[in-house]
């Protein structure tokens, strides 16, 4: 599918996404909290969609928001796209879990809770990989600070 | 006597066992907390961040020449793999044009790089499973590739020959030759390799039927490279998102349909066939020119976001790059194919004793860096 017919399809399910192809090869979709997992189960689940192959699972710190984009690919129509979700809520963010829809969500949810403190309701197993049980903070978040650890130029 | 004691009531209790950090068949710093019952493995959970460097967080306040010499120390088999991957997100970036003699000699290398990987897997795998011999087999040919590296690169290992804009020297006039020679040698070596080990009954016994993945599991598990393909699950990214000389040539994608150990290893053995054949098709047509276009000193990426694939000798690699137009990126991550490759190991494990694990684990082809990054 074009990037144009799945933005077209994707608006028809849910109407307050917002859709960009700036600054990125592929078609970026922001979408809500609460429509996340409603709008993930759907991309994988539609068969003109089929999203069935998630890639890449990256935690962001744009500053001010925190949050998690998704790289999706389809093994049976090979298209791209990309989901954003971002909160403003620094203290405790929170998103749906999409480790039932595909199993490797598993391990990257995690990487992204560990790295940077976002939860995810109904994940299976949501604690540290990478890090002590012991550690504070989060380190790939931008204000965090090690004194001792950080090199900084 | 045994009888009665198996039919009657004792009561067993699970009990967990640690398979490394310090584990041989772990190849490198992984720790599995093993939850058992008798032999068989009722729970399989990685424990990871032994060598953590945060790599990602580096690359944060480092110049885009500098992430390069990184990315070395992720997955180290497939170094020069892991540079190009950096590379070609830069140059796609900006935009940049590399010239033909360049994306010739990335390729080769890279293929070089694949099957120096691959030997160094089969030669671990087979003394994972008690095959001593395939060890020195598979190392002496990959001395050969390393010498190759040696000579044109500089170094063995973390090769560091990709740059921005190109390779970091021209190659050494040895080179063509010197991979013609190999070419040649290792045609005759793959059959003695088969010999030894692929046709041993010991070691179909080991393998045949043991840690099975399923199509489906595999995809819903982001697997990738050899472990995917070995499901039936077609997902060479040098196939479907062809980089650098890769559509200049033809080659086969290995594939099996029956999701075990077996199928993993003869995959592997398939993409050395592979290789050599890229590898042929590109050694006598290397283009005249310059080894590198010319970029400004301090690197800028245009704001925006950039992702590119590569097909490491374990899978898939991607970079993503988020730049707000300075000469560091905002946020970089790498996501390894080790990483998604181990999640699944739990799944195949299950049910099976130790000594199948260790098999699965040898065909996973882990290497711990590349997990912790």
């Amino acid at each position: 599918m074009t990037n144009e017919a799945l933005q077209n399809l994707i608006n028809s399910w849910i109407p307050e996404l917002e859709f960009t192809e700036e600054g990125s090869q592929f078609l970026n979709i922001s979408v809500k909290p609460e429509q996340l997992h409603q709008l993930m189960s759907q991309l994988k689940s539609n068969t003109e969609t089929s999203f069935d192959y998630l890639f890449c699972v990256t935690g962001m710190d744009w500053g001010k928001e925190l949050g998690v984009i998704y790289h999706l690919e389809s093994t049976t129509h090979r298209h791209i796209i990309v989901v954003k979700v971002q909160t403003e809520d620094r203290e405790n963010p929170t998103f749906d879990t999409v480790s039932n829809i595909w199993k490797t969500a598993d391990f990257h949810e995690r990487e992204v809770f560990d790295f940077f403190g976002i939860k995810f309701n109904n994940h299976p197993n949501l604690k540290r990989l990478f890090l002590t049980d012991e550690w504070e903070g989060f380190p790939l978040r931008k204000d965090y600070v090690d004194e001792i650890n950080m090199v900084i130029k | 006597m045994d009888t009665n004691i198996a039919n009657s009531n004792l009561k067993s209790e699970d009990y967990f066992i640690n398979m490394g950090p310090q584990h041989p068949a772990t190849h490198g710093v992984l720790r599995l907390l093993l939850t058992i019952d008798g032999e068989i493995i009722k729970k399989v959970e990685p424990d990871l961040g032994y060598i953590h460097r945060s790599i990602e967080k580096m690359c944060e306040r480092d110049s885009y020449q500098q992430i390069v010499h990184l990315t070395d120390r992720m997955d180290y088999l497939s170094s020069h793999i892991n540079n190009e991957a950096v590379c070609l997100t830069v140059e796609n970036a900006l935009q940049l044009e590399v010239p033909e003699r360049v994306k010739f000699v990335r390729t080769i290398i890279g293929e070089l790089t694949r099957i120096a990987s691959h030997c160094l897997w089969w030669g671990v795998m087979g003394m994972d499973i008690g095959a001593l011999t395939t060890y020195f087999y598979g190392f002496r040919d990959r001395e050969m590739i390393n010498d190759i590296f040696e000579e044109t690169c500089g170094a063995r290992l973390t090769m560091n020959y990709n740059i921005p804009g190109g390779l970091m020297f021209d190659i050494h006039p040895n080179f063509v030759k010197r991979t013609k020679d190999f070419v040649a040698h290792f045609k005759t070596k793959i059959p003695e390799y088969d010999k030894l080990l692929t046709g041993n009954v010991i070691f179909q016994k080991r393998m045949k039927g043991v840690g099975i993945l399923s199509k489906e599991d595999a995809i819903s598990f982001g697997a990738s490279g050899p472990v995917a393909r070995g499901s039936g699950y077609s997902c060479d990214v040098r196939k479907y998102h062809s980089y650098s000389a890769l559509d200049k040539v033809t080659f086969n994608e290995a594939l099996k349909t029956e999701g075990d150990s077996l199928a993993r290893y003869e995959i592997r053995i398939q993409e050395m066939w592979e290789s050599l054949s890229i590898i042929e098709q590109l050694i006598d047509n290397i283009p005249e020119g310059e080894h590198k276009v010319a970029t400004n000193a301090v690197i800028k990426l245009p704001k925006g976001e950039f992702y590119q694939k590569v097909e490491t000798a374990r899978g898939e690699l991607g970079v993503f790059i988020n730049s707000t137009g300075t000469k560091n990126p905002y946020r970089l991550k790498f996501r390894s194919p080790g990483f998604s490759n181990l999640s699944l190991l739990n799944h195949i494990a299950v049910g099976g004793k130790i000594g199948d694990l260790v098999a699965s684990m040898a065909t996973l082809d882990l290497v711990i860096p590349d997990i912790d990054r």
